[in-house]
C-alpha cells in the first residue's frame, strides 16, 4: 500500500475561526491525506517546529486575519532556516489578489483564495509534493 | 544527512525522518533500526490511555510541563489506532499540547493507522527507541484504550496511566473486560463534572479484586486545570521505584523483547506466505477444499507450511 501523504493543518493569527481549517482538513483527508491538526492560533515558530517534528510533506495553513503579509512570510523563512524548505508550503483564505506575487516571492507555493474548489488544492498538492 | 550520526547528536530532524522511514517501511529502516536498537534503552517509556475523550492529551500535556520543571528531556507519541487502515485520517492531539511545540525540551510525532495490521505497533515500538537514542529521558505514549490493537501498543510501557471519566456507565463493562489489567496507576479526569466520587469508588471495588501485584492507586485530576497532576507524576515514580526494586522493571523489558522477537518471526512467515504468488494461491485452493470438506484444516496448514520455503 502507498504510504498517504502527511500534511500539517494550521491556523495561524488571533482570530478564533478554525471553520476554513477544518474544511481543509477533511478534503484532505478525504482525499486520503494523514492530517496532523493543530487547530487555533499558531505562531508561525509552533508551526514550523510542529512541521519538523512530525516530518509532514505539506504545511498548509488557513489564514483570515488579514495579518498574511506578515505570517506567511515569516513561516516560509523559519522553514528555510531549518533547510526545510522541501516541505510544501501553501495556503489558504481571504487575500487580495494585489498581495499574491509578493507572497509567491517570499516561499509560499501556492494561494487558494476562496473562489479555489478542494479538488483543485487537492490536486495542486498531489503533482507539487516532494516526492 | 547521515540519519545515524546525526540522531545520537540530539538532530531533530533525523529523529523525525527516521521515525518516517519506519512508518513507510522505507529501504533500509531494519538496517537503521539495528544500529539504533543497541542506543537505546534508557528512557523510562509511560502510557497514557483510556477511552476517546477522556482527556488523555489535555492530560499528557500538564503532566510533560511537570517534568520540563525538573529539566527532564521529553518525547510524545500520539497514536491513534482507531484512524482507518485506508483512505486518510486526521490526527488532533497536537491541539491539546500546542504551547509544547515551542519547548525544544520536547518532541511530539503523530501516528495514524498504516496499512498493516500490527504494523502500528512496530512502528510505536521503532520510533520509542529512535527517541531514546534522540535523548528523550521519558516517553510518553498515548493510544485510545477500547481495544486489542490498543493493548499491544500499551504493552511498550513501563508505567501504564489508565484515564477514566465520570459517570462511565456502560463503558466500564468493557473495561472490566481485560482493559483494566494494564493500568497502574489509574486516574479519574474531569474530576469537576458530577459523579467523580461514585466512579472513584466503583472502580477501587474492581481493583479490589484484581489479581494485580501492586493495587494500583486511584487519582483524581481535572487536566485542564492543572489539578491532581504532581500526584499522578509522585504515582508514576512510585510505580518506576517498585519496578525498580522488585526486579519487575528488567522482567518486564524481557517479556516484551521476547514479544518482540516472535512478533519478526510471525511478520516474516506471514511476508513468506502472503507475498508469494505460489503459497497464495495454493492457500485459496486448499481453502475451497477445506470449506466442502474435502480436507480438514489441520493437514491444510500442514500442507501448506511444508511449501514455505524460510
Ligand atoms: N471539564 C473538563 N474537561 C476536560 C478536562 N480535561 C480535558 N477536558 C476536555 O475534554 C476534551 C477532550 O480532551 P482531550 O485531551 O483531547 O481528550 P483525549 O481524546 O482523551 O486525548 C477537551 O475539550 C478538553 O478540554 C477536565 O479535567 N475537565
Ligand atoms: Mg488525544
Amino acid at each position: 500500500m502507498e504510504n498517504p501523504i502527511r500534511v500539517l493543518v494550521a491556523k495561524p493569527g488571533l482570530d478564533g475561526h478554525d471553520r476554513g481549517a477544518k474544511v481543509i482538513a477533511r478534503a484532505l483527508r478525504d482525499a486520503g491525506m494523514e492530517v496532523i491538526y493543530t487547530g487555533l492560533r499558531q505562531t508561525p515558530e509552533q508551526i514550523v517546529n510542529a512541521a519538523i517534528q512530525e516530518d509532514v510533506d505539506v504545511v498548509a495553513v488557513s489564514i483570515l486575519s488579514g495579518a498574511h503579509g506578515t505570517l506567511l512570510p515569516r513561516i516560509a523563512e523559519l522553514l528555510k532556516q531549518q533547510d526545510a524548505e522541501d516541505i510544501l508550503f501553501v495556503a489558504g483564505g481571504v487575500i487580495p489578489d494585489d498581495d499574491i506575487p509578493e507572497l509567491l516571492t517570499s516561499g509560499v507555493k501556492a494561494i487558494f483564495t476562496p473562489g479555489t474548489t478542494t479538488t483543485e488544492t487537492v490536486e495542486f498538492i498531489r503533482n507539487n509534493v516532494r516526492k | 544527512m547521515d540519519l545515524l550520526q546525526e540522531l545520537k547528536k540530539h538532530n531533530k530532524r533525523a529523529a523525525a525522518k527516521l521515525i518516517t522511514m519506519v512508518e513507510n517501511r522505507n529501504p533500509g529502516y531494519q538496517e537503521a533500526l539495528k544500529d539504533i536498537h543497541k542506543l537505546s534503552g534508557n528512557a523510562y517509556v509511560v502510557g497514557i490511555t483510556g477511552p476517546p475523550g477522556a482527556g488523555k492529551s489535555t492530560l499528557t500535556d500538564k503532566l510533560v510541563k511537570e517534568l520540563r520543571k525538573k529539566g527532564k528531556q521529553i518525547a510524545i507519541i500520539a497514536v491513534d489506532p482507531t484512524s482507518p487502515f485506508t483512505g486518510g485520517s486526521i490526527l488532533g492531539d497536537r491541539i491539546r499540547m500546542n504551547d509544547l511545540s515551542l519547548d525544544a525540551g520536547v518532541f511530539i510525532r503523530s501516528m495514524g493507522t498504516r496499512g498493516h495490521l500490527g504494523g502500528l505497533s512496530e512502528s510505536t515500538k521503532a520510533a520509542i527507541k529512535i527517541l531514546d537514542v534522540y535523548g528523550a529521558e521519558y516517553i510518553f505514549v498515548e493510544t485510545v484504550g477500547v481495544g486489542q490493537s490498543e493493548v499491544e501498543i500499551v504493552k511498550n510501557a513501563d508505567t501504564t496511566v489508565m484515564v477514566l471519566v465520570p459517570g462511565l456507565g456502560d463503558d466500564i463493562q468493557a473495561i472490566k473486560a481485560g482493559i483494566m489489567e494494564i493500568g497502574d496507576v489509574f486516574v479519574i479526569n474531569k474530576a469537576d463534572r458530577e459523579g467523580a466520587n461514585r466512579t472513584k469508588a466503583e472502580i477501587e471495588m474492581m481493583l479490589d479484586f484484581s489479581n494485580k501485584e501492586k493495587r494500583p492507586s486511584v487519582q483524581m485530576a481535572v487536566a485542564v486545570d492543572n489539578k491532581g497532576i504532581i500526584e499522578i507524576i509522585d504515582e508514576i515514580e512510585k510505580h518506576k521505584e517498585y519496578l525498580i526494586d522488585t526486579n519487575k522493571f528488567h522482567h518486564n523489558r524481557i517479556e516484551s523483547t521476547k514479544e518482540e522477537i516472535v512478533e519478526i518471526i510471525k511478520g516474516y512467515i506471514l511476508d513468506k506466505i502472503f507475498n508469494n504468488q505460489h503459497i497464495n494461491e495454493e492457500l485459496n485452493q486448499l481453502t475451497k477444499d477445506v470449506v466442502e470438506r474435502n480436507v480438514d484444516p489441520y493437514t491444510a496448514g500442514d500442507l501448506l507450511l511444508k511449501n514455505i520455503k524460510l
